[in-house]
């Protein structure tokens, strides 16, 4: 690639934002923190990758998945399941009536590793699983809405409707799954305790450059004829097709992006939060997902992440202080979104503080130059 | 799994079973009525819809309350008082909605759906700030209660009955108002064509709002049917969303027929596998079921032929 390629796929204006973020996140929040608020820091990060993933679905592509929590939490419990295996070696769990199997599974009368357990005693295995099981899922449900032509309001509800089973399912099928409480008591990877401060460190410095690398392939693609392709499509789908587009490949294609994004989120959420559970897979943290990309800005990937940090600080805090206005405000935020900033916070800032920057770096540089000037005519005169 | 059972046995079963359906089939009728109204002819997508539902089972507790503390001998007819406010109260509460939120978001159906999903959040959280996050029943009058024994098995529970002939009248009646009123043939008129109905001189905003505030009345008056088998709490109506709106793309969005058939198709694979399967694994292959029909005949059961 020449520099050329590069700047066309990186402009400055992006190149600004991706360094402010850069330093935002691995300098300033590790500085500024101690490691219990790191993590919690880290935790939002994760969201941040399903909001990445949304920015190309929904704002480029104008596809919305109200299931983007389905592939969070499948990437999310491949690694549980991992570590969970891990957790219960023979001598760990011994106390058991069948050692070896996860407590869960023990408490549910079940004997034996479940078949589709067994191939996640591999770690090379987990981590294709993450990335691949997702994609594939979102694969099937997108050709097979996409290839019929069917979009906008019948495929979000299609999604919301597969994030509704997959909660039931796991819910349900509590020996394989731990039900309602999910896979917790996740303890070490590849026998290092992740449950350690350091461990907490390192790991969120993974996850921020996990973050980084999303980023800079959903810029890639947001500057790549694809990119413009699904602008195209979402304004004007029949004219794609009418030249000669296979419009259903690209919408098929960003949606996959967008669900392995959420399941590279979802394994390091469990890897920093330390478990997973179906309160992270159903239609109330999905439609919630689409919220951090919504206030982020939807046609901006770096404020999807300043989304996902505000909303969920926020939340935190909320909650923690005023409980009952935390579902007010929420709903607030949803209405006030769509009716009085559709373009969130990326768009406040290209109208309001952006050319304020502009005007007053442009004032300075002005101020700059004229004084050298006076100073330089000065100089001539006293010569 | 029937080799455990009798014949009679097997078939008392499938009756009871079919009749349990039965009435899972009338209460998704109803909720699903207002929603084919709104989403079906409309093409907005309410969120909201169950909370407007438990506004009229809230509205019915209160008015239970009110009958048995202040007009007991009343009691017994509190329930045909119940409904009529409760449709009121939540037509009126849409019709706000409307007017505040909806209509300035008919190009935009998936902001509308983010919207409403906000709007409610808000509902829920004034529920429980009001009601508390308990649930809560309403007492039933005594003609109410009990059930008709058919043979020494199967009983039919009163309650059941009346909630499907209430929503028998329902369904009868929103045919006649869509299908043979005047009303009616404006709300077709304006879904149809717009601009057109507009020239005509129908006036759109107003037939809009009152498409609206039809579909959350008849939710409100499902959730009024809703109390009298089962509890209410603030989130019940989350809980109903999701199958509400399978049931109307399932039936085809823009068939009325299309919604009654698809409604009974679901309810009754769920209630008749929920006795041989668990209660979670029945909804999932029925929710499955709807799903993968979907992908296939993405237009849903009924699907009119029209051009776009």
């Amino acid at each position: 690639m020449s520099t050329n390629d590069i700047r066309a796929y990186m402009p400055k204006g992006d190149l600004i934002s991706l360094l402010i973020l850069a330093v935002l996140i691995l300098v300033v929040f590790p500085l500024s923190m101690d490691i219990f608020r790191l993590n919690l820091v880290g935790k939002y990060l994760t969201y941040a990758f399903v909001a990445i993933g949304l920015v190309l679905c929904w704002g480029y592509g104008g596809i919305l998945s109200l299931g983007q929590g389905v592939f969070f939490g499948l990437g999310g419990y491949c690694m549980a399941m991992f570590l969970k295996l891990e957790a219960s070696s023979p001598e760990a769990t011994k106390i058991q009536s069948t050692p070896g199997i996860p407590d869960f599974m023990d408490w549910n009368q079940i004997t034996e590793l479940p078949w589709f357990w067994e191939p996640f005693y591999s770690f090379p295995f987990t981590i294709l699983a993450v990335l691949i099981v997702p994609t594939i899922f979102a694969y099937i449900i997108g050709a097979a809405m996409f290839k019929r032509r069917v979009g906008g309001v019948y495929f979000a509800i299609i999604t919301q409707a597969v994030a509704s089973i997959l909660t039931v399912l796991i819910i349900g099928q509590q020996g394989y799954t731990g039900g309602v409480n999910g896979i917790t008591d996740l303890r070490t990877l590849l026998g290092w305790d992740i449950r350690t401060d350091s461990a907490k460190f390192i790991l969120y410095f993974v996850n921020a450059g996990l973050l980084i690398g999303c980023l800079l392939i959903a810029q890639y693609i947001r500057k790549s004829k694809l990119g413009r392709l699904l602008v195209a499509m979402r304004e004007r789908e029949d004219r794609v097709r009418f030249s000669g587009y296979d419009v259903s490949d690209f919408k098929i294609f960003v949606f996959c992006i967008g669900a392995m994004f959420s399941a590279i989120g979802g394994a390091m959420f469990t890897l920093q939060v330390g478990f997973m559970s179906p309160s992270f897979v159903g239609i109330v943290p999905s439609i919630e997902m689409v919220i951090f990309c919504a206030v982020g800005g939807r046609l901006s990937i770096f404020g999807a992440v300043y989304g996902a940090l505000l909303v969920n600080w926020s939340k935190t805090t909320f909650s923690e202080s005023f409980p009952e206005l935390w579902l007010f405000a929420m709903g607030a935020l949803f209405i006030g979104v769509v009716m009085a900033f559709p373009s969130g916070l990326a768009g406040l800032y290209k109208q309001h503080i952006g050319p304020r920057i502009r005007n007053t770096l442009a004032t300075i540089r002005r101020d700059y130059l004229a004084s050298r000037a006076n100073a330089k005519s000065q100089s001539f005169a006293t010569d | 799994m029937f080799s455990d059972y009798t014949s009679t046995e097997l078939v008392s079963i499938f009756a009871m079973q079919g009749f349990a359906g039965l009435i899972l089939f009338s209460v998704f009728v109803l909720m699903a009525l207002g929603l084919a109204i709104i989403f079906g002819q409309m093409g907005v997508i309410n969120m909201a819809h169950g909370e407007f539902m438990i506004l009229g089972a809230y509205v019915t507790y209160l008015l239970s309350n009110l009958f048995e503390t202040h007009m007991p001998a009343l009691f017994s007819i509190y329930f045909f008082v119940a409904m009529i406010v409760a449709f009121f109260a939540a037509g009126a509460l849409g019709a706000l909605v409307e007017w505040g939120l909806i209509r300035h978001l008919y190009r935009r159906p998936l902001d509308t759906l983010l919207a409403t999903w906000g709007l409610s959040l808000i509902l829920q959280q004034t529920y429980r700030t009001v009601f508390g996050a308990r649930e809560v029943g309403v007492s039933l009058p005594d003609w109410l209660m009990g059930s008709i024994p058919l043979t020494d098995i199967i009983e039919i529970p009163i309650n059941g009955l009346f909630v499907m002939g209430l929503t028998l009248t329902i369904a009868v009646s929103v045919y006649f108002l869509m299908f043979k009123s005047r009303w009616g043939g404006q709300v077709r008129a304006v879904v149809q064509n717009r601009p057109m109905a507009g020239a005509v001189g129908i006036n759109t905003e107003k037939t809009d709002r009152i498409t609206f505030a039809l579909g959350c009345g008849i939710a409100g008056v499902a959730g009024s049917a809703f109390t009298m088998i089962g509890s209410t709490g603030p989130s019940s109506g989350q809980l109903y969303i999701v199958d509400t709106f399978l049931v109307v793309v399932f039936g085809g969005a823009q068939s009325l027929l299309g919604t009654i058939a698809s409604a009974f198709t679901i309810s009754q694979a769920q209630s008749t596998m929920e006795f041989f399967l668990s209660g979670s694994m029945a909804k999932v292959l029925t929710l499955l079921t709807v799903v993968g029909i979907l992908m296939l005949r993405p237009q849903g059961l009924f699907a009119l032929k029209i051009r776009h």
